[in-house]
């Protein structure tokens, strides 16, 4: 049997000695999108860069694998190269890097080869095409006096270039005007295949009406507490988070 | 200077490319210290006009009056009697490579100099060993132009007016205490005149190599850029690792007439051995325009402020400056700006790098004097240190004594940021890597300034520095 493309397995996640997620399992298979979706302090950031190793958030218990392998003692560019992928919620500049160098550099080590200009001309052009992005747009510094629509399609451009096996998508709507958050759906959907998996990160549905998920789950302080198909989205949306908090307080206080 | 047994050795840079030596014995070698006597015979080996011997020994009086600056960085170990002051390998300044001593022609072969003047990089190339240059060559077309490039000691021998109606105008002998040092002892170094109108399209270039141990070079630079007239000048310097301290102080004055356009680049890659304490201004009359770029990368301890005198309206004055000090190495640049006419403009942009320990300043000073009104400047300098055990500082100084100006200023001191590292991280990139691109960042303002190759050089040696510091 082979193993599955990614799973999280009863995951617990400190920063600076406070808990935050607190033996959360997952799993994803090829061909899937999952999303969590919680509220305000759920600990959907820390899932999110824990995932992809940022230092400030240790890992107290469980483990992350990829494709059957753990990945939970490497670092991030390790986790990146063996193809997880995480879309920022809020992408940090770097000035005095051009977007079209950082890219290049990005691809290659990713495929652990240069890529040849030609090729990454044309897969840039190609892509950029894909998210109605100007060709001008890369000559700029990452990220550097970027929009918030425009941050979020760069992490998309990036998406699409570094082909991943395994994509977290950390809030990727928040702040997206309704034509912002047509575009990187569909940038998200031609990127999903049958070979790869999403997992959304949201607080809010709106992103599922583009980006169908197969399975939800509702993360209340750092676990979850149900999961369901996409119909689980819609009762959110409609009830809120507040029942699910409710239950979540009577069994912590029942226990 | 050989350093006592008990004091820590120099800090090799691992990654120091230019650390060798020749092994070949001096034609002429004074012996160590300074005195009236080896004043005197540095001018007696030069056969100089009498007024230069003069100023010379003037400015050793004014030498040995003035106390060591107590500021900057820590000079006390410099021991002025244990320098060679006069250091000379060959008796010839040669125009053609072939003709240079093979050891030599090796030492500047492996610096890749006669190669980029074979490629047709360069318009004229200069080369100073020790105290003396030894080679010096100009296009044809620019000589026949009338564009001077030679030695300042050839200058003096062939061009005594010109060089006496513009010698210490700029920086006088009593300046400070090692313009005056450097005005005592001077050897070497180039002269440069360019015509009014003329244009010198592709860069001069002199290449300064210190290869004695316990030796003073102490090069002197002229430059007149007549009115409307366009020059740029590039200067090198490396030298070989030894235990104990070289000391490299020059002098460089420049002269950009009405309308003219002169650039002055410096890729400074001394070894760690070296205190590089050195003078350089220039003043600017209507129109012209001053820039110095400014790349300090070696030297034990630098302290090295480029200056622009704003002498008429219209006239701009710029500094691009880069430190990057690494362990056991403290760089003190920075620049000094003076408005001392109505409607002038400057730029200062620095950028100071710190890793492994080491420390790097910018110090400025922007000076406007009562009067001259409708000035600009813009002041950025910007901090970036590696890790937590290096250090940077900025001391920026404004004199503004006028009203009516337009004044910005930012400073920046940042580490490389968590944040950052995590972002290209995230995207593949090594910790080293990632770390490399975010340098290459901060210093790309400057570097996009330069000219394609010394862009490169730049950018590798600063990786090659980082390469020491972050494995």
């Amino acid at each position: 049997m082979t193993s599955p493309l990614f799973e999280i397995d009863a995951l617990q996640v400190a920063v600076e000695d406070k808990q935050i997620v607190n033996g959360l399992s997952l799993t994803l298979q090829p061909g899937e999108v999952h999303a969590i979706m919680g509220p305000n302090g759920s600990g959907k950031s820390t899932l999110a860069n824990s995932l992809m190793g940022h230092p400030r958030y240790t890992i107290t218990g469980g483990d992350i694998r990829l494709q059957g392998d753990s990945i939970t003692e490497m670092a991030p560019d390790e986790r990146a190269r063996a193809g997880l992928f995480l879309a920022f919620q809020y992408p940090t500049d770097i000035p005095g890097v051009s977007m079209i160098n950082f890219l290049r550099r990005a691809i290659s080590a990713r495929r652990g080869e240069e890529i040849p200009v030609r090729e990454y001309r044309q897969l840039l052009n190609e892509v950029l095409g894909r998210l109605q992005m100007d060709e001008q747009f890369v000559r700029r510094y990452v990220n550097d006096g970027f929009s918030g629509g425009e941050k979020k399609r760069a992490e998309i451009l990036q998406l699409g270039l570094l082909q991943p096996l395994v994509a977290v998508m950390d809030e990727t709507d928040s702040g997206l005007d309704i034509d912002a958050l047509r575009i990187v759906s569909e940038g998200i959907n031609t990127f999903h295949s049958d070979d790869n998996a999403i997992l959304l990160i949201t607080h809010y549905q709106r992103i599922l009406r583009y980006v169908q998920p197969d399975h939800v789950h509702v993360l209340i302080d750092g676990r979850i507490v149900e999961s369901g198909d996409a119909s689980l989205a819609e009762r959110l949306e409609r009830d809120g988070y507040e029942p699910f908090m409710e239950r979540t307080k009577a069994e912590v206080l029942s226990s | 200077m050989t350093t006592p047994a008990t004091e820590a050795p120099v800090t090799p840079r691992s990654e120091y490319e230019f650390g060798f030596h020749d092994d070949v014995e001096a034609l002429v070698k004074l012996p160590k210290g300074l005195s009236r006597e080896v004043v005197n015979t540095i001018s007696d080996i030069k056969e100089e006009p009498d007024w230069m011997r003069k100023f010379r020994l003037k400015a050793l009086d004014h030498f040995n009056a003035r106390p060591m600056p107590e500021w900057g960085g820590e000079l006390g170990d410099i021991d002025f009697n244990d320098i060679h002051y006069y250091v000379r390998a060959t008796d010839r300044d040669e125009s053609s490579w072939e003709d240079v001593p093979d050891y030599i022609k090796d030492t500047y072969d492996k610096l890749g100099i006669p190669e980029a003047e074979k490629q047709g990089l360069l318009a004229g190339v200069g080369a100073q060993y020790d105290s003396e240059v030894v080679y010096h060559n100009i296009r044809e077309d620019l000589e026949e132009k009338g564009v001077l490039f030679l030695g300042t000691d050839q200058a003096l021998r062939e061009y005594p007016e010109l060089v006496r109606e513009y010698f210490t105008t700029v920086i006088p002998p009593n300046d400070n205490k090692f313009a005056a040092l450097n005005t005592a002892v001077w050897s070497g170094g180039s002269f440069i005149y360019v015509p009014p109108g003329v244009t010198v399209d592709i860069p001069l270039q002199a290449y300064f190599r210190i290869n004695s141990e316990d030796m003073g070079q102490f090069e002197r630079t002229l430059i007149i850029a007549d009115e409307g007239s366009q020059v740029h000048y590039v200067e090198g310097c490396t030298a070989p690792i030894y235990s104990s301290d070289s000391l490299h102080s020059a002098v460089v004055e420049i002269v950009c007439k009405a309308g003219s356009n002169v650039r002055y680049t410096t890729i400074q890659n001394w070894s760690n051995n070296v205190y590089n304490l050195v003078t350089k201004r220039a003043t600017a009359y209507q129109d012209a325009v001053m820039t110095w770029v400014d790349g300090n990368l070696g030297s034990k301890l630098t302290m090295k402020y480029p200056a622009v005198y704003l002498m008429e309206p219209g006239a701009h004055g710029e500094v691009l400056s880069i430190a990057s000090a690494g362990q056991g190495q403290q760089l003190d640049a920075g620049a000094k700006i003076v408005h001392a006419a109505p409607n002038t403009t400057s730029v200062i942009t620095s950028k100071s790098l710190s890793m492994d320990g080491g420390r790097s300043s910018y110090r400025g000073l922007l000076k406007v004097y009562d009067g001259a009104d409708g000035c600009r400047s813009n002041v950025r300098c910007d901090a970036l240190m590696l890790d937590e055990h290096s250090r940077s500082d900025t001391y920026p100084v404004m004199e503004i004594d006028e009203k009516r100006v337009d004044i910005g200023h930012e400073a920046t001191v940042s580490k490389v940021g968590d944040e950052q590292l995590f972002y290209l991280m995230a995207r593949g990139l090594s910790e080293a890597e990632a770390t490399k691109m975010i340098v290459n960042g901060f210093v790309e303002p400057i570097i996009k300034s330069l000219p394609l190759e010394y862009a490169v050089e730049m950018n590798r040696l600063i990786e090659l520095q980082m390469d020491g510091a972050i494995g």
